[in-house]
């Protein structure tokens, strides 16, 4: 063995020449690696795919001509985008390859950007500065951002625009849970803008709770929210039998009655189930509130609490104070205040008590509250933060209780603890965290949520785009969300139109719910004869609307107040409402409109005019639209109606002043022969 | 010379071949972590879809019904009992991936689509006595960017009258148009339509190709790119599908 190591030392390097060409051939060997490694690399190969599989394509040339070889860049010093990534995905841009299944090769779907503008990272994220599959895509030692899943591509959006998008479903929905589930109240999300994201969720105060319910409640109610309402946003904290019992003594024992918020049974609950139910739905409880009914199924609104076992929960005397004047408990509650007489309070609160569940509290049994555990219950309060959503007299909120999540979006893998099992990267445990918050260590406190697995993604999603790009982008990218103005009605009407909860579901200015249609303009729009009507007895104006405006059971002072205000301040600068007169117009100009309803722009499939034949479901019924809306408002809205309501159905059909006039005409000449007949239905 | 230089190159196209082999393994790996399958205890004939079939979602995500199939006998009664697995193209994830059927002989699973649009075709499969496969295959659609947006339109300006169908939420004005709207899945008439003749009836309305008036003319209401979101939206649930309406991607 050693003999022949040593012939070929001798063979090889014997003497000098023989040395010196060997070693040669070596240097040379090695010199050559890096032309090898260069002509064998894997963006090569994809390229070389590429020219073969167009070749056989009738549009070959076009793509050929399109082909550049070698390395593919885009640099976009301004945004940090290095993105090589176009080396590879060689027909992201040919509109003609969309129908290549996979990628390397297929055309990148349509977006509203241009890739050489945006670079692919800025979506995608991943490395793109990587000239081989698995560090552009996965994570490394060196990288940690990998691909980003297409599920929660949405969220890439969301750096740059801040504000709702029509084509972003999912990251609108996370936004939206993040601040109506109550997420903000314990975690700080700072946004970009210098804004903090507010809860849109309002819970309640626990400072009087002894007033509204009892104990045992209480008790059941922490030990599982979803067994009174499968659709509470409370979450579940999952304490023990002795945790929630001395929560609850606490609760109960720091309760303070409200003043005024008489303790006494003022009327007797009626029980007139038929009666109930009646004035349940006259009064449109359930555009707001749902029950389950008996098919299961939920039927009614998100904006209250639902009301299915509303009878276990409440006390009588309670809720009959509750339904006299809602403002005496809660004055910042979005219910309104009806004026209900006190025999529909009997007949409302007899028709609520009767909804109970007498599993929910069977197995219930407290026994008063020791002072240990009334001081226990304090201390677990304090730590489990219930005071960060809700009012507890003598518990400050307690500050960023939470993780600030400001820039979850970005928080490295290596700071985060990961379950066994799970892929170990950023998406994945936000959504795990959501999901099962509890399972990632002893003694934390979050709480278990019951979302859905779509709002898991949408959540996920919504966090990602909390990220470090968003603060470090170009100012002139960031697309600013409209802010929500705190518009409130001044005045005597404003207090009225605050009692009465208007904006709970109308939008006035830029501030309100979105239910019910925008009343910015209101004052231009209608006549002040309907809108007295109206207000004294709402009728619905759509065929095939569900939830409608409630009667209050106003005075006529109240009435005239409302109308008043909404006359004069309501008004649109673009609708002079004395214009144009309310009757006077020819024959042959109400004809004319006529024939265009009819004819050319035909109306009648949305909207009914003449009850007998039109059918049309979708607009307003305008049987007395003439009696309803000013002329000048319709002669506008006929030319642009998006110009005096943004987002509205009715398309803009550019009408001719001619054609705009003849229709108003007949429009204005609608007033409504049948009116007994409607008002009835 | 050669020796030396082809080492290298070895290395390198060894190094490819791993990688590829990693990338596909990692992303075949959610399969196979679920490998512990129950074990059957019953054997069906037939696999039938009860529900979730030609379901629309946006791509990566999860479609809004779960999808549920049966497992019958030859006579066409369920059976409780039969392990049924899914399984679709890479990059479609069921949960669970597997599973038995329960006493009414169904299985139910949530399921993500890729992240390419297109439409996916989802395989369940059962073994029956004699350990034959049976299949089931169904389809579902998954959407882009643009033909999110298209649905969004569709639904604030189009369905009213377009699906004959009514929601809680939504009544359809269908029934009461005299002229007939086409839904927009209707596959055999539309996908006739060209593009340009679909934007000009959208733009200009129906009398734009001597249809009727009741189509209203979308133009200055619409932007031209919302109605090209529009048409690939129509595209892309057209039953039977267009032309244009994406790859199809099954189980290779």
């Amino acid at each position: 063995m050693k003999e022949k190591l040593a012939s070929l030392w001798q063979r090889l390097f014997g003497d000098s020449v023989r040395a010196f060409g060997v070693v040669s051939v070596i240097f040379l060997g090695s010199l050559a690696i890096a032309p090898a490694k260069n002509f064998f690399s894997e963006w090569r190969h994809y390229q070389h795919g590429y020219l073969k599989m167009v070749r056989n394509r009738s549009d070959a040339n076009t793509l050929q001509r399109h082909f550049h070889g070698g390395i593919q860049q885009i640099w976009l010093p301004e945004l940090g985008v290095v993105d090589r990534c176009t080396s590879c995905h060689v027909g992201l841009k040919e509109s003609s390859l969309a129908d290549i299944p996979l990628q390397p090769y297929r055309t990148h779907p349509v977006i509203p950007h241009k890739l050489d503008q945006f670079g692919c990272t800025m979506c995608h994220r991943g490395q793109g500065a990587a000239t081989t599959v698995s560090e552009a895509h996965s994570s490394t030692l060196a990288w940690e951002q990998p691909i980003l899943p297409a599920k929660y591509i949405e969220s890439s959006c969301g750096e740059c625009h801040r504000g709702p998008l029509l084509g972003t479903p999912q990251l609108n929905q996370g936004r939206n849970l993040l601040s109506r589930v109550g997420c903000v109240h314990c975690h700080t999300v700072k946004l970009s803008d210098g804004s903090v994201m507010k809860a849109s969720d309002d819970p309640p105060s626990l400072s009087h709770i002894a007033d509204k319910t009892r104990r045992e409640w209480v008790y059941a109610w922490l030990k599982d929210p979803q067994a009174y309402a499968t659709t509470s946003t409370m979450p579940n904290f999952k304490l023990s039998d002795d945790e929630a019992r001395d929560i609850t003594g606490f609760l109960i024992a720091n309760s303070t009655p409200v003043a005024g918020n008489t303790a006494t049974l003022s009327a007797k609950a009626s029980a007139d189930p038929a009666a109930g139910a009646s004035l349940y739905g006259e009064s449109f409880c359930a555009s707001c509130h749902a029950v389950k009914n008996a098919a299961g199924n939920m039927v009614g609104g998100d904006v209250g609490p639902e009301l299915t076992r509303v009878g276990s929960k409440v006390k009588p005397e309670w809720l009959q104070a509750w339904l006299r004047n809602p403002r005496t408990y809660d004055p910042g509650t979005a219910m309104p205040h009806y004026r209900f007489s006190d025999s529909q309070v009997a007949t409302l609160s007899g028709f609520l008590l009767a909804k109970t569940d007498s599993d929910l509290l069977a197995n219930v049994h407290l026994a008063d509250a020791t002072p240990e555990q009334i001081a226990h219950g304090k201390r677990l309060v304090a730590d489990y933060g219930c005071a960060s959503c809700h009012e507890i007299a003598g518990i400050k909120k307690p500050e960023n209780f939470a993780p600030e999540l400001s820039r979850i979006g970005s928080k490295p893998v290596t700071q985060l603890v990961f379950l066994p099992g799970m892929q170990h990267t950023l998406p994945d445990y936000i959504a795990t965290k959501i999901k099962q918050p509890r399972s990632f260590g002893q003694g934390l406190k979050m709480p278990q949520y019951t979302f859905t697995a779509a709002q898991i993604d949408s959540l996920t999603t919504a966090l990602l785009s909390l990220n470090d790009r968003s603060y470090t982008l170009p100012p002139s990218l960031a697309v600013a969300a409209t802010p929500e103005s705190d518009y409130q009605p001044a005045g005597k009407a404003g207090m009225l139109m605050t009692d009465l909860a208007c904006l709970s579901c109308h939008r006035i200015n830029g501030h309100g719910g979105d239910m019910a249609p925008d009343l910015t303009w209101e004052g231009s729009s209608v006549q002040r004869a309907w809108l007295v009507d109206f207000l004294k007895n709402p009728g619905t104006l759509r065929p095939a609307l569900i939830r409608r405006m409630p009667r209050f059971n106003l005075s006529d002072g109240e009435v005239n107040e409302l109308t008043d205000y909404i006359m004069t301040v309501y008004q649109s600068p673009a609708v002079d409402r004395d214009s144009m007169p309310l009757s006077g117009y020819s024959q042959g100009q109400i004809e004319l409109g006529r024939q265009l309803f009819y004819g050319k722009y035909a109306c009648q499939g949305c909207h009914i005019v003449n009850s007998k034949t039109d059918k049309g479901y979708i607009g307003p019924t305008l049987t007395q639209v003439g009696s309803r809306l000013s002329a000048a408002w319709i002669y506008q809205w006929m030319k642009n109606p998006q110009a005096l309501r943004p987002g509205t159905t009715e398309p803009n059909r550019a009408m001719g002043n001619e054609d705009a006039q003849a229709l108003t005409a007949f429009l204005i000449s609608q007033k409504g022969g049948t009116k007994k007949e409607v008002a009835k239905k | 010379m050669t020796q030396y230089g082809s080492n290298p190159t070895r290395v390198t196209t060894a190094a490819l071949a791993v990688t590829l082999l990693a990338t596909f393994a990692t992303s075949c790996s959610h399969q196979s972590a679920n490998s512990a399958l129950p074990k059957a205890t019953a054997f069906g004939a037939a696999i039938v879809e009860s529900s979730g079939g030609k379901q629309i979602a946006q791509t990566g995500s999860l479609l809004p019904q779960p999808v549920v199939v049966q497992v019958n006998d030859e006579q066409g009664t369920a059976v409780a009992g039969a392990l049924v697995e899914f399984s679709a193209a890479p990059g479609v994830a069921f949960d669970p991936p597997n599973g038995l059927t329960d006493s009414s002989g169904q299985v139910t699973t949530n399921v993500s689509l890729g992240g390419m649009a297109g439409r996916y075709q989802i395989v369940a499969s059962t073994t029956d006595k004699s350990h034959k496969k049976v299949e089931l295959k169904i389809d579902e659609i998954a959407l882009s960017y643009q033909q999110t947006l298209g649905r969004h339109l569709n639904d604030q300006y189009c369905e009213r009258c377009h699906n004959p169908e009514s929601t809680v939420e939504r009544v359809s004005n269908y029934d009461n148009l005299e002229v007939k709207p086409h839904p927009f899945s209707e596959g055999d008439t539309l996908n006739k339509i060209s593009d340009a003749d679909l934007t000009a009836i959208i733009s200009h309305g129906g009398p734009a190709l001597n249809k009727s008036a009741l189509m209203p003319a979308w133009g200055n209401t619409l932007s031209k790119s919302d109605i090209q979101a529009l048409i690939s939206y129509i595209r892309a649930i057209s039953d039977p599908p267009s032309r244009n309406a994406g790859p199809v991607y099954a189980k290779n």
